[in-house]
């Protein structure tokens, strides 16, 4: 997930007889599921086209931290505030792996942390909604960890090894993440006239932007087809949405909620549900930079940096001085 | 475990609970917010281990009073005169240096503490400590190692690090202020005089800051009135309004 506008650098499938020995060789190996290894050949856009999506994909885990950490210190018992503190911390987790995958490829964290920072590389969308309500923890979890396992789940079988390795990592601890966020809004929902209001204002609200998860619909998906030959991505974002939608709306349906969106119906001749999609124009201004917290998320990173500067700095110097007594004592 | 007035276990109960409350809610403030990712994580997991070791204390302290408490009950319905961790721990987060420092200063009494602890003659206490100590003792290691790059680090941060040391020095005195309750629990064998530990820690402490070229302020002064909740800080008000808000707007409520 978490990485749902990435740009290939061309826009168009080299056909075999196009490609330098060098590039049947990479593609051969792609056809036949042997993953790339850091070490490998690899054409210059496969690795800039990773570099922006590993990279964007470790943003969001970190911006990810925001919107939950909203409600760290008013969660209503010990036993959800450890949950939630435990959770957090596992999102702070999978960006130190991303970036650490995305190194591999020779771009260092501090320069991806800068592009980010500068805005020129996005995270995902779903972080530039607020969590209001404490319902929204546990529709956090849900949905938005619940579309995040549909994707990673997707690439664990991505054709880059160390990116298919931390995938195959953190889809264990989002799983978990996701059964928790139900539990908790189970509660909810199951709870006191005005729990369950705050279960339906959380679904109502992230429905639409979970949607938004999977990126735009594949008729409008202009970079898909080079990443599904390269086998970066491996699903289309119509058919996780589709997957999402479809094992969502039972869950809605046992919360005793309302469905947000009224037109989701069952259609047994596809067997899927029909719904509808989410407001494209409202997508495309969250990229853009106006969703309702893109300005603050945005500001609390930058100044988190730049606060932070003097620490490492700080800690630098000390490594610097402790390797140099070292020295000067041998 | 010889006969204690339960209404002072109690209070010595909440005294440990207390702390790792409001200093892991405190810790919790960073989350998201911190100078590199590593310690995103380091500050996530220490607010973690007080918030689990704040469920052990306040839950026997329930016990202990037998009103039918929980630890939430215990946690998110007193009100601020009611609580009784020392003044250190609600103090405001401040800059990076001054939380690290704070916890250093407080996992430096912390892992001394339990240690004894261990040894309690009340069994429920002993074990609890065991738990914990196993987590304060990674907890110092961290923090001092914290303090020391930074304090021996650039012109800045040493200069920070001195001025936080500075503005929490006063507070140190009072983990080691003995009074009755204190006096009832050493004399049960139930937990050490706090005023025994002031030696222990000194030379830890000291030797710590020492690494860290940072000097212990002159003058004695200490402020006290957590650990028995005669007058805590204007700041313990403000945190538990937003602590406890969903318990108190929303009373009865399963969560």
């Amino acid at each position: 997930m978490y990485a749902q506008m990435v740009k290939t650098a061309s826009n168009r499938v080299k056909t075999r007889e196009e490609m330098s020995p060098e590039e049947q060789h990479f593609q051969d190996k792609i056809d036949n599921d042997v993953k790339i290894e850091p070490k490998d050949w690899m054409p210059e856009d496969y690795r800039r086209t990773l570099i922006r999506q590993i990279g964007q994909h470790a943003h969001s885990e970190v911006v990810g931290q925001l919107p939950e950490g909203n409600w760290i210190t008013r969660a209503p018992t010990l036993e959800r505030k450890a949950i939630l503190l435990a959770k957090v911390q596992d999102e702070a987790g999978h960006g130190l792996y991303l970036y650490s995958a995305a190194e591999t490829l020779g771009v260092s964290r501090d320069e991806l942390i800068e592009l980010l920072h500068e805005g020129k590389m996005k995270y995902s969308s779903i972080f530039n909604y607020p969590t209001l309500n404490w319902a929204d923890i546990g529709a956090v979890g849900w949905l938005v960890d619940g579309a995040a396992i549909i994707n990673q789940v997707a690439l664990q079988r991505t054709s880059y090894g160390p990116y298919s390795r931390a995938m195959i990592r953190i889809c264990k601890e989002e799983s978990f993440h996701a059964r928790q966020g139900y539990s908790a809004i189970m509660k909810m929902a199951f709870g006191t006239p005005e729990q369950k209001k705050m279960a339906q204002d959380a679904v109502n609200r992230l429905w639409f932007p979970a949607l938004m998860m999977f990126g735009p619909s594949d008729k409008d998906s202009v970079h898909s087809e080079q990443s599904m030959a390269w086998k970066i991505k491996v699903k289309t974002n119509d058919e996780l949405r589709q997957q999402f939608v479809d094992q969502t709306v039972p869950q809605i349906d046992y919360l005793g909620l309302e469905r947000p969106d009224p037109t989701i119906k069952w259609n047994e001749e596809r067997g899927h549900y029909d719904f509808a999609m989410p407001d494209w124009d409202e997508f495309f201004n969250v990229i853009k930079g106006n969703g309702p917290c893109n300005a603050d998320r945005m500001e609390n990173r930058r100044k988190a940096w730049e606060d932070g500067a003097w620490v490492r700095e700080g800690l630098l110097e000390h490594a610097r001085k402790k390797a140099a007594r070292k020295v000067a004592a041998e | 475990m010889a006969e204690v007035d339960k209404d002072k276990l109690y209070q010595f109960l909440l005294r440990m609970g207390d702390n790792t409350l409001i200093l892991g809610h405190r810790v919790s403030e960073w989350c998201g917010h911190s100078p590199v990712l590593e310690e995103d994580i380091a500050l996530a997991n220490t607010a973690l281990d007080l918030i689990g070791q704040t469920q052990m204390w306040l839950g026997y302290a329930g016990e202990v009073q037998g009103e039918g408490k929980s630890a939430d009950d215990l946690a998110f319905l007193r009100d601020a005169w009611d609580f009784r961790n020392v003044l250190l721990v609600e103090l405001p987060n401040g800059d990076f240096g001054r939380t690290m420092m704070r916890q250093f200063l407080y996992d430096a009494w912390s892992s001394i503490m339990l240690g004894h602890l261990q040894k309690s003659t009340d069994e429920r206490i002993a074990a609890i400590a065991a738990k914990a100590s196993k987590e304060a003792a990674y907890h110092v290691e961290r923090s001092s190692g914290t303090v020391v790059g930074l304090g021996d680090g650039t012109e800045e941060s040493h200069n920070r690090m001195q001025a936080a040391l500075d503005y929490l020095w006063p507070y140190v005195g009072e983990m080691f202020a003995s009074d009755e309750i204190d006096l009832a629990m050493a004399a049960a064998g139930i937990a050490p005089d706090p005023a025994n530990l002031r030696d222990e820690y000194d030379a830890l402490v000291g030797r710590v800051l020492d690494e860290a070229t940072l000097a212990i302020p002159a003058g004695n002064y200490v402020h006290k009135g957590g650990r028995d909740g005669r007058m805590h800080t204007e700041h313990l008000g403000h945190l538990l309004c937003e602590m406890q808000w969903l318990q108190r707007a929303y009373p009865g409520c399963e969560w």
